[in-house]
């Protein structure tokens, strides 16, 4: 009974140290946040048509096109992968389990650049280990697409799987095993019964990987060769027009950008209190 | 296994590989070089410096979250993870927009040291208020009402009984945070200038060895940063196993 | 009187959880506030405490204004339903807690915890956590933790709420006699009538955010002032439209005079009881009946017996706002 919201203060000094630290936190969020984002947005707007024009110039499409390619590609992978990888970790027993769950976890604290360069080395086409072997049988990964799907893997790689694991621990086996009792093999248990428990957390944690995947930028400008019209992504382009003194241009690629980041954040934060209704 | 070993264990792995065929001179030269040692100090001592702040502000947002109420706090919540959807290139050109020499304020941070520690604290904010929210959410009131009704002032409270609970969830964030800040790249590029000596952060550093084909050179720098890194999520988790113990 | 509650509203938001509620709590006594959850007792409770501020109304504690006194000004000792152990502390640290805020000396404080914890048998267990005891275990460590600081009032919300039945019924002696020992002034919460009806000195029934009587056990039972007092506080049904207890009927299986006839339509075994229901002209009435009764009358369904209101027994008309409207009946008197 009486939930912190109902809870009246009358104490004038605890209301005053309530409204401090609210209003601490707000123009906090505001000065590092809220108000850099929407400029963003007024700067677009100041001048519409440059956003129109990043449609006809056919560099920036080909760049956007890449993009929503890459980030797709990876998105997929990252989805499919990280619930095996999440159901093998919260399911099953093996050898090395104890070392791969904080492994799960490095490519967060790992820098793009590094990524890249790791990248670089293992699959580079000239002096990487496996690179000349894969491209004499006819596959360039570095400065080609396969390897800017496999940094922008490696940089979302943990977020499906830290949003699966502490839902499949929370579910527990009960349910999977009554499935199992009453004739249901284990396919159709993942199926019937498991999918629809991780349901909001599978959506949530690929929204987000979506968003890392878009905006990738440090990995992909080691491993992509940043090539005009071949091997360009969106965040590429940001960087380019800016240096490039193009400002409007940078400035509307980065709001379409923005939008989407915005977007997935929101479709999140719209999620996440339907998840806790559930419990 | 085998997919996450080619695609994450070997690369991780070539990079201590190449780094060490140049042998310990290798690291040697890289630590001795003038401008990668600054590049180094420069993002160590950013990063910690951020932590700190995040440390303080991460719990002071997530505190705010989950016991007050009041209108507009949905928009609030966006707003945290807002930094860590946000291409860092993007984040980098919004924060130019509102602390560059364009800015409404008077304050112009562009191409100073400033800027690195703004922009750490901008792709750093996220980490520690989301992992302190759920711990905090799951603290039963109860316990901080016995606490009051014994006598504890609202601060007494706080120091004594809450955060002994969310300290590991801090410790927690605070690394996320600091190997976060220690490897930040694309908000720096287009705020820091990059200048050398001065805003240039080890990423940079590693970037602008591989471009000139210094391979090795680059992978010795890297190795330094994830050692960094590990060390720093190390202690940190030593730090939390200590204060909890200690009560 | 040590407790004066005048007049307290309490809404949370539409819903209303106190409505102009007055009760005045004796120094010295074991009063349980009894009621369904959701009725407004641990409300009250929590505003006594100071946990929660009444919109409305007065709060007065051993004759101090306390209605806008924070909880750590209020001096009361308060036992949560689940304990709110302090987790990373060690029993004994739990216990010393308001001794410590207070500033007591060091060998004060450790010889005031050493009796407390002897109080409440856990004597040896000062230096393990909070996780290492068991649920009743946790709430005797609640229990001395909220004693050390010596408060004028103790106020339990559901203190037992979360053990189990054994414990339970341990427990509630345990805090009888330990009332009896200590002599402060407590208030406990409670939607167990039986945990009410054993332990305490007097009852509050509060239900709907309004208190439906106060009185002393024995009262509350015989004495109902309401139907829902009535049904709370034990087993109810009707005989000729009246209320009344399945152990106040008398059943027999011979005809009588006055007596109101029906047929057996089911019969369940609990324990050492039989509850018989009994289908007569427009309803079906329930006795309760002991195992060797039910046995020598030779019960089963379709008998047909005949039904009257026990000697000295109590009846209520439904709907009736005051005590003793249906004043002992005597069989045959309609």
């Amino acid at each position: 009974m009486g939930s912190g919201a109902g809870r009246a203060e009358r104490n004038p000094r605890a209301t005053a140290f309530r409204w401090t630290l609210r209003l601490v936190v707000v123009v906090y969020l505001v000065l590092l946040v809220a108000w850099p984002v929407s400029l963003v947005v007024t700067k677009t707007f100041e001048d519409f048509s440059t956003f129109t024009d990043l449609f006809s110039d056919p560099d920036t499409v080909h760049a956007l096109k890449l993009t929503v390619i890459v980030a797709a590609a990876s998105v997929v992978i990252n989805t499919v992968f990280g619930v095996v990888i999440s159901l093998l970790l919260v399911r099953y027993e093996f050898r090395g389990k104890r070392i791969l769950s904080p492994l799960i976890d490095l490519p967060m604290a790992v820098s793009p650049i590094v990524v890249g360069l790791s990248l670089v080395l293992v699959y580079g086409g000239r002096d990487g280990w496996f690179g000349p072997w894969l491209e004499a049988n006819g596959l360039q990964v570095i400065f080609a697409v396969p390897g800017m799907i496999m940094a922008t893997t490696f940089v979302a790689l943990p977020l499906v799987v830290r949003e699966l694991v502490p839902v499949l621990e929370e579910v527990g086996v009960e349910q999977e095993q009554a499935a199992a009792s009453l004739g249901a093999g284990p396919f159709q248990t993942f199926r019937r019964i498991t999918l629809p428990a991780i349901k909001w957390a599978l959506i949530y944690g690929v929204v987000l990987s979506l968003a890392r995947s878009l905006g990738e930028f440090g990995a992909l400008k080691v491993v992509s060769g940043n090539i005009l019209g071949e091997t360009r992504t969106a965040t590429l382009v940001v960087e380019e027009q800016y240096l490039n003194f193009n400002q409007a241009g940078a400035y509307a690629t980065a709001f379409l950008l923005t939008i989407v980041s915005v977007a997935c954040i929101v479709v999140v934060t719209i999620i996440r209190p339907k998840e806790d209704r559930e419990r | 296994m085998m997919w996450f070993s080619l695609l994450v264990l070997i690369p991780l792995v070539a990079i201590v590989v190449t780094a060490s065929e140049g042998g310990w001179s290798g690291f040697a030269d890289a630590l001795t070089n003038e401008q990668t040692a600054a590049a180094i100090r420069l993002t160590v001592g950013m990063a910690f410096l951020v932590t700190a702040v995040n440390v303080v502000m991460g719990t002071t947002i997530a505190w705010v979250l989950v016991r007050d109420r009041f209108p507009g706090q949905r928009f609030l919540e966006v707003l945290i993870d807002i930094p860590f959807a946000l291409p860092t290139i993007v984040a980098g050109l919004v924060l130019l927009s509102l602390y560059g020499p364009d800015s409404p304020l008077p304050v112009d941070i562009a191409n100073k040291r400033s800027a690195v520690f703004v922009a750490f604290l901008f792709v750093t904010l996220p980490f520690i208020v989301r992992t302190v929210q759920p711990v905090l959410e799951e603290l039963e009131r109860d316990v901080e009402e016995a606490a009051m009704s014994l006598g504890a002032s609202r601060f007494t409270t706080f120091r004594r009984i809450t955060l002994p609970s969310i300290i590991p969830a801090i410790a927690a964030g605070a690394a996320l945070a600091f190997a976060r800040a220690v490897s930040e790249y694309g908000s720096l590029v287009l705020l820091s200038g990059n200048l050398p000596m001065k805003t240039e952060v080890t990423s940079v550093r590693i970037l602008s060895s591989i471009e000139n084909d210094n391979l090795v050179g680059a992978a010795a720098v890297a190795t330094i940063l994830l050692g960094i890194s590990l060390l720093v999520i190390v202690t940190f988790d030593l730090l939390q196993r200590r204060l909890v113990r200690r009560g | 009187m040590s407790i004066e509650i005048s007049n307290v509203g309490k809404r949370f938001g539409d819903f209303v959880a106190l409505d102009d509620v007055t009760v005045s709590i004796p120094a010295g006594s074991l009063t349980a506030l009894l009621g369904p959850s959701g009725g407004g007792k641990s409300t009250l409770l929590r505003i006594i405490a100071g946990l929660e501020h009444a919109d409305s109304g007065r709060v007065e504690i051993e004759g101090v204004d306390a209605t806008s006194l924070p909880p750590q000004k209020r001096d009361v000792g308060f036992v949560f339903q689940h304990y709110a152990a302090f987790k990373h502390l060690s029993v004994f640290r739990n216990v010393a807690f308001g001794l410590e805020i207070r500033k007591r000396p060091k060998d004060e404080i450790k010889a005031r915890v050493d009796e407390l914890l002897e109080l409440v048998h856990l004597d040896q267990f000062g230096d393990r956590l909070p996780a290492q005891l068991s649920g009743g275990q946790r709430q005797r460590m609640a229990l001395a933790r909220a004693l050390a600081v010596e408060p004028k009032v103790l106020l339990l919300d559901e203190p037992f709420g979360a053990l189990d039945a054994k414990v339970r019924k341990e427990l509630r002696d345990w805090l009888r006699r330990l009332h009896d020992e200590v002599h402060v002034t407590t208030v406990f919460v409670t939607h167990d009538q039986e945990e009410a009806l054993e332990v305490a000195d007097e009852i509050v029934v509060i239900n709907e955010g309004r208190v439906e009587q106060i009185g002393t056990p024995d009262a509350l039972y015989d004495e109902p002032e309401s139907d829902f007092v009535m049904s709370f506080l034990g087993p109810v049904t009707t005989l000729r439209g009246q209320l009344i207890r399945p152990h106040d009927i008398e059943l027999r299986t011979t005809e009588a005079p006055a007596a109101r006839a029906g047929t057996v339509s089911r019969l369940v075994r609990v324990g050492f009881e039989v509850r018989v229901d009994v289908v007569s002209a427009d309803e079906v009435t329930t006795v309760s009946l002991t195992r060797a009764e039910a046995r020598s009358l030779g019960l089963e369904e379709g008998t047909a017996v005949w039904l009257e209101v026990a000697p000295g027994a109590q009846v209520r008309t439904p709907g009736a706002t005051a005590p003793g409207s249906g004043t002992p009946t005597t069989a045959g008197s309609r």
